[in-house]
């Protein structure tokens, strides 16, 4: 488990580097997935699944996907199909592709493992003892979290919306 | 199976909240800031499982859904502010949006 930290730890850093460097954001954006990839598979490591969980659904899945959204809404134009076939040139998505091949690697070696070594980390935290926590002491914050929520909803439908003059 | 020292796993989200500052600092396109700041929070979740998991408590992960949900408040208005300043600059820099009225 060791290992496998400090190996996404390193794959973290490097594709973070990756990602903050690159002059074009869609290849920005496939470094930065694989950055929170290994962010997820650190928090594993770390005895977090459930956290790991939500790292991969949320950030990986919908806080990215809503960065190519804008990319793409941001692409309109005559260039932009000679544009979009650039964008997946091997040279492009090889170097993300490997590293998401080394954390698939490592993600094998977890799920092997886990079963003789019974429950993943030393001490893993599961979602169990985390709902517990988050719906008794801290259910107001679960209200002051949902209100946010609303409030960037309407703050982002109303910004969203075309000028009508 | 000796478990993470939690000073490395604060050392690693210090490391990338270093990247996502960098990044807000020198990136002037504005999807980039915004992708920083993402790397940055990011990095703050972070630290605060590895805290929780250094006591052996649910409170980090807690706290990582707390930010979890800041997070996509944030990049969701920062998100449509972007589309905003594109329809009236015609430009992502962010040095184009830096006159207040008034």
């Amino acid at each position: 488990m060791t290992v496998i930290f400090y190996l996404s730890a390193i794959i973290a850093v490097a594709a973070t580097f990756l990602a903050i460097t690159r002059t074009n954001a869609v290849h920005a954006l496939l470094y930065l997935a694989v950055s929170l990839l290994a962010v997820a598979m650190v928090l594993f490591t770390l005895g977090a699944p459930f956290a790991a969980a939500l790292e991969i659904v949320i950030y990986a899945g919908a806080i990215v996907v809503l960065f190519v959204f804008v990319v793409m809404m941001l692409n309109q134009g005559t260039a932009t199909i000679r544009r979009e076939r650039a964008y997946l040139t091997p040279s492009m998505w090889i170097v993300p592709g490997l590293l998401t091949l080394v954390l698939f690697a490592e993600l094998v070696c977890v799920v092997a493992w886990v079963p003789e070594a019974a429950g993943a980390p030393a001490e893993a935290i599961g979602p169990k003892a985390v709902g517990m926590a988050l719906f008794g002491p801290y259910a107001i914050a679960v209200e002051m979290a949902s209100l946010l929520l609303l409030a960037g909803l309407i703050g982002a439908f109303h910004l969203g919306r075309r000028d009508e003059e | 199976m000796t478990p993470i020292a939690p000073e490395h796993a604060v050392a690693l989200a210090a490391v990338l909240f270093l990247l996502g500052l960098i990044g807000v600092l020198v990136r002037r396109n504005a999807i980039f800031v915004l992708m920083s700041l993402e790397i940055m929070i990011n990095a703050t979740g972070l630290a605060f499982v590895a805290a929780g998991a250094a006591w052996g408590q649910p409170d980090g992960q807690v706290m990582f859904l707390f930010i979890l949900s800041m997070a996509a408040a944030e990049v969701s208005v920062g998100l449509a502010l972007v589309l905003r300043m594109y329809s009236r600059f015609k430009t992502l820099d962010t040095d184009a949006a830096d006159t207040m009225r008034g």
